[in-house]
């Protein structure tokens, strides 16, 4: 790991201004950033430990929503009792993500930020070809061995999946980013890789994240996170879904549905159009299995990330069932 | 790759305050390991993936090599060095050995700092629940079922 300097903010303001300045990165739970130093990805001059700011780790609940402070780490937001009880699916999505030990360190700011796991992305001593690291440098996933890529939201210049699971529900329920008084839907926080992969995330320097804020519904406190991966804890998404559903008075028929797809995509996936097909009709296994066929219209494989086609649909198509079982 | 500046770096380990002169780079493992000798601390994968440099930051299990030693300054950090009290080992030290639940050793500092904070976080209610929340301390050995029983017989008697 390249050395550094290591400067510790003490104010938020104090921490924008010198992560503004060039070859300055913000600190956090360090999951990612201390992690991708050490592969020589990240190779910061300065590093401005945003950890000891005060206040920045609350978490708010009334009957509006939730407001949780980029400080706030993923266990502490994960065991809490409102969260649990009223965005189940926030709970879900995070205890599933990483180990204890990471959900200790790793803040709920610092997970948005989270880079993909493209191992040739995290490669540059074998792979010198990355758009993501280096603009027009290539990419050496295309042609290479991508189980593990996404098949939705490619681009001919990056195929990285996004991994986290935190902000696919995050986008499946309208949440919004707070960077300061600039806030921001989640859903246009990440953006596509197109021709500029190397820029993930709508935000400038000098902005820092400070808090996310997710609207209360009666789709999110009726809701899940499905996880499916190739082992049974502490790995990555294979393909998941966060789902929320809303039943009319008749307890049968869907009123409002949120589904959202994680380990497929190159961002955070909302999956429109299985909601727009549901809407309003009766909740029943095979409407729920053809509507949820829709959730990968216009996916892309690219050889051994075929089976995510046929993985996230049935994926989705079991949590939507899941969640019509629960009263 | 020279330094551009080291840096004095306070440590609270084990109700014992060192300080050290580091580049900013140090992590918390290299500083135990290779300033202060605490050696039970293990270096594994060194990228947060198999949980042997398990410590304990402000009573909570974090890991030692993606924290930055300057990062942790100001916080109280055990290691399992520091988990025995006056000759006696800690209760889940104990069960380990009652259990039998390692074989080679070295990932087991990290399992047993995992496996206090586990049972203090209230997540060692069932077999289940403790492979769940045990996920993060990988055993090459494969001694999990071991492990398991060792979690489960502390937290019993933590519970008793």
């Amino acid at each position: 790991m390249r050395d550094f300097s290591y400067l510790r903010a003490t104010s938020v303001d104090a921490a924008r201004q010198a992560a503004a300045l060039p070859g300055a990165m913000l600190l956090a739970g360090g999951t990612t950033l201390i992690d991708l130093a050490k592969c020589g990805v990240a190779e910061p001059d300065t590093l401005v430990d945003i950890t000891h700011l005060k206040g920045l780790d609350r978490i708010e609940i009334d009957e509006r929503g939730a407001i949780i402070g980029a400080l706030a780490r993923m266990g502490h937001v994960a065991d809490h009792d409102d969260i649990k009880s009223r965005f189940p699916a926030i709970s879900e999505a995070l205890w599933q993500a990483a180990s204890a030990q990471i959900r200790n360190m790793a803040t709920i700011g610092g997970n948005l930020m989270q880079r993909t796991r493209c191992p040739y992305f995290r490669d540059p001593s074998n792979f010198s070809a990355c758009n993501k690291r280096v603009s027009g440098s290539g990419c050496s996933a295309i042609g290479g061995v991508t189980r593990g890529h996404a098949v939705l939201g490619t681009s001919d210049a990056c195929i990285a999946m996004y991994p986290g699971d935190l902000a696919t529900v995050l986008v499946a329920f309208d949440a919004t980013v707070r960077l300061g008084d600039r806030h921001i839907r989640v859903d246009d926080f990440f953006l596509l890789p197109g021709t500029t992969p190397d820029r993930e995330h709508a935000i400038e320097p000098g902005e820092m994240i400070t808090a996310i804020e997710i609207p209360s519904s009666a789709a999110a406190h009726r809701s899940t996170y499905l996880k499916v991966r190739d082992r049974q804890s502490y790995e990555f998404a294979a393909a998941s879904a966060a789902v929320g559903l809303e039943l009319e008075s008749d307890g049968r028929t869907i009123r409002d549905l949120r589904v959202a797809l994680g380990g497929v995509a190159t961002k955070p996936w909302r999956a429109r159009a299985v909601e727009a097909a549901l809407k309003g009709k009766v909740l029943e296994p095979e409407a729920v299995r053809a509507a949820s066929l829709l959730a990968v219209e216009g996916a892309v494989d690219h050889g051994a990330n075929h089976y995510k086609i046929e993985l996230a649909p049935r994926v989705v198509a079991r949590a939507i069932l899941k969640m019509g079982e629960t009263a | 790759m020279t330094s551009k500046t080291t840096i004095p770096v306070h440590l609270d380990i084990n109700g014992q305050r060192h300080t050290l002169e580091l580049e900013p780079r140090v992590t918390l493992l290299d500083a135990l390991r290779d300033r202060l000798g605490l050696t039970g601390t293990k270096k594994g994968c060194d990228h947060g993936q198999c949980g042997a440099c398990t410590v304990h930051v402000d009573g909570e299990r974090v890991l030692a090599c993606l924290t930055l030693a300057a990062q942790a300054a100001g916080r109280t950090i055990t290691t399992i060095e520091g988990l025995a009290r006056e000759g006696e080992l800690h209760p889940v030290q104990a069960a380990f050995l009652e259990q039998d639940a390692f074989q080679c050793g070295y990932c087991t500092p990290g399992q047993i700092m995992s496996a206090v904070a586990c049972i203090r976080e209230g997540h060692a209610g069932s077999d289940e629940e403790i492979r769940e929340y045990m996920a993060g301390n990988l055993c090459r050995c494969g001694a999990y079922p071991h492990i398991v029983a060792a979690v489960r017989q502390a937290a019993l008697e933590a519970a008793s």
